[in-house]
């Protein structure tokens, strides 16, 4: 795992409005807020800066509007940022993530990245079927032959723990765990080496969120996919996550190994968090 | 000959800060102790005198607030574990590092031989083989074999501390951290214990462990360092001792 940087994130801002020179002094934890109070624009995320290394899970946690799913949202092309850097590092080369044209970032989102939101819809195409939605993501990469196409989707719908009897059923007929799974094999079409989990759990069953859970720590294990997983739940952070990144109001406010953010966190708006979970 | 210990602690203290209480929490103050190849260092004391928090502080569970904590790596090289990047102590924990705690997390619907043999399996031994060795390790303390094929989640406190024990010796690190590791055992699993932890040794693996029990100490302590509660803690915990 040492020296094997996947991903280095510089500085990662993103404002939403039209923002004004006084909008980072006068947002974040400090202020207790993330709407600039000169301009009205709201500072979603700034100075967001972290590395990543291969087959490493680094968690993003933080409450809701703390800016930990923009910041990923950034990184997978989603949104623009405002500014920083970031530079994605794969066989030998590197990609100056937001300095790309528009078909290079599909191409890094098609072929090298995967993304799993908290809403299936906006990771499963729901018009085509399960095995479909794989399809389509190994037609980009160039897998053309119906049978090997056929063959992968069994396959990875067979390592997700989805019935391959009901590939050819349309997604909404799924259970909400079962579209989630199905969402994972997509995402997982193409090996990439650098997944995102955006609250992949949040919402499902106890027993069904136990599995997802299984289910990526046992791809982290075969295939050393690098992860950075999004929640607001501490059980999944302290299961999955080797490294962890506290947020508040759009800024980190720690950074540590996982079960010292847990059990020695040194900010205070961490200790409470930490200090009021069940 | 002089022998050059595989880790040094120096003037290890940790002082809790909590925020919302406003207060400071020492826990340890002025540890020195130092871990030998093949050798048991143990650490004894009253509760309250910090034994955990060393242990946590060398696994960096615990961010030491001051002190130095030389670790020699398997390659010869030196590094302060009190301020090694992440990515290193992570490293360390993978491959030369374990840590024997008293609690057990595991992923849920994991069959107990599963939990134990993972180490090794990230070590990048083959499955099977793995599973094998897990096997024999629960066999060896006893653990029934009607529980390997379940999940630990529901097992009473002497099982998973066995659970705890089997995964932490199996992975033969060069360090071993051990947080009272018989304290929920019977006398004759003990002995098993003692056992399999004198093997460990033997094939020059350094322990530090915290021990209750002097009995225990005897058996298997080559050194033992003493820690008393650091000043300040009295009031914190309400202690009527009379201090002099």
């Amino acid at each position: 795992m040492s020296n094997d940087k996947i991903l280095e994130v510089r500085n990662l801002s993103k404002v939403y409005g039209k923002g004004c020179s006084k909008c980072f002094e006068s947002t974040g934890p400090k202020h207790d807020t993330n709407i600039c109070p000169h301009c009205g624009s709201v500072v979603a995320a700034h100075d967001i800066s972290f590395d990543l290394y291969r087959g490493e899970i680094l968690g993003i946690m933080g409450e809701s509007g703390s800016g930990k799913s923009t910041s990923i949202k950034n990184l997978f092309f989603d949104e623009m940022p405002t500014s920083g850097q970031a530079t994605f590092f794969d066989q030998g080369k590197q990609y100056d993530l937001f300095k790309l044209n528009a078909q290079q970032k599909r191409h890094l989102r098609n072929h090298h990245f995967g993304m799993v939101y908290q809403n299936p819809v906006l990771g499963l195409n729901f018009n085509v079927s399960a095995g479909g939605n794989i399809a389509e993501r190994l037609l980009m990469n160039n897998i053309t032959h119906y049978s090997d196409i056929r063959d992968r989707a069994i396959e990875l719908l067979r390592r997700t723990e989805v019935l391959t009897e009901r590939m050819d059923e349309l997604p909404k007929n799924f259970s909400g765990g079962m579209q989630q799974r199905v969402q994972i094999a997509k995402a997982l079409a193409t090996n990439p080496p650098l997944l995102f989990l955006d609250e992949v759990t949040t919402g499902l069953d106890l027993s069904v969120q136990a599995a997802i859970l299984d289910l990526i720590m046992e791809i982290q294990h075969e295939s050393n996919t690098a992860m950075i997983a999004v929640t607001h739940d501490l059980g999944v952070i302290r299961l999955l996550a080797d490294r962890t990144i506290m947020m508040k109001y759009g800024r980190i406010v720690e950074t540590g190994l996982t079960d010292q953010i847990l059990e020695d966190p040194q900010d205070a708006y961490t200790q409470r968090l930490v200090a009021s979970a069940l | 000959m002089f022998i050059k210990p595989i880790l040094e602690v120096e003037n290890f203290s940790k002082t809790f800060m909590l925020h919302e209480q406003g207060k400071e929490l020492p826990s340890s103050h002025n540890v020195f102790l130092k871990a030998y190849a093949g050798r048991l260092t143990a650490i004894i004391g009253p509760t309250g005198a910090g034994k955990s928090t060393v242990l946590k502080g060398i696994y960096r569970t615990y961010l030491p607030t001051s002190g130095r904590m030389m670790f020699t790596m398997e390659n010869g090289q030196q590094i302060d574990l009190a301020t090694a990047d992440e990515h290193q102590i992570l490293a360390l924990r993978q491959n030369e590092i374990g840590f024997v705690t008293q609690f057990l997390h595991t992923l849920p619907r994991q069959p107990t031989e599963n939990v134990v043999a993972m180490p090794l399996i990230k070590k990048g031994m083959e499955r099977r083989l793995a599973i094998e060795k897990a096997r024999e390790t629960l066999a060896k303390l006893n653990l029934p074999e009607r529980l390997w094929g379940i999940s630990p989640a529901t097992f009473s406190g002497g099982e998973k501390q066995r659970v705890n024990l089997a995964r932490g010796l199996l992975a033969r690190p060069n360090l071993l951290l051990l947080d009272e590791p018989t304290a929920s055992l019977d006398p004759k699993t003990t002995d098993r214990v003692v056992e399999l932890i004198d093997n460990l040794k033997q094939s020059g693996t350094a322990v530090i462990a915290i021990f209750h029990d002097l009995n225990l100490v005897e058996r298997l302590a080559d050194k033992v360092v003493e820690l008393e509660p650091p000043i300040g803690t009295e009031q914190f915990f309400n202690d009527t001792r009379k201090v002099l």
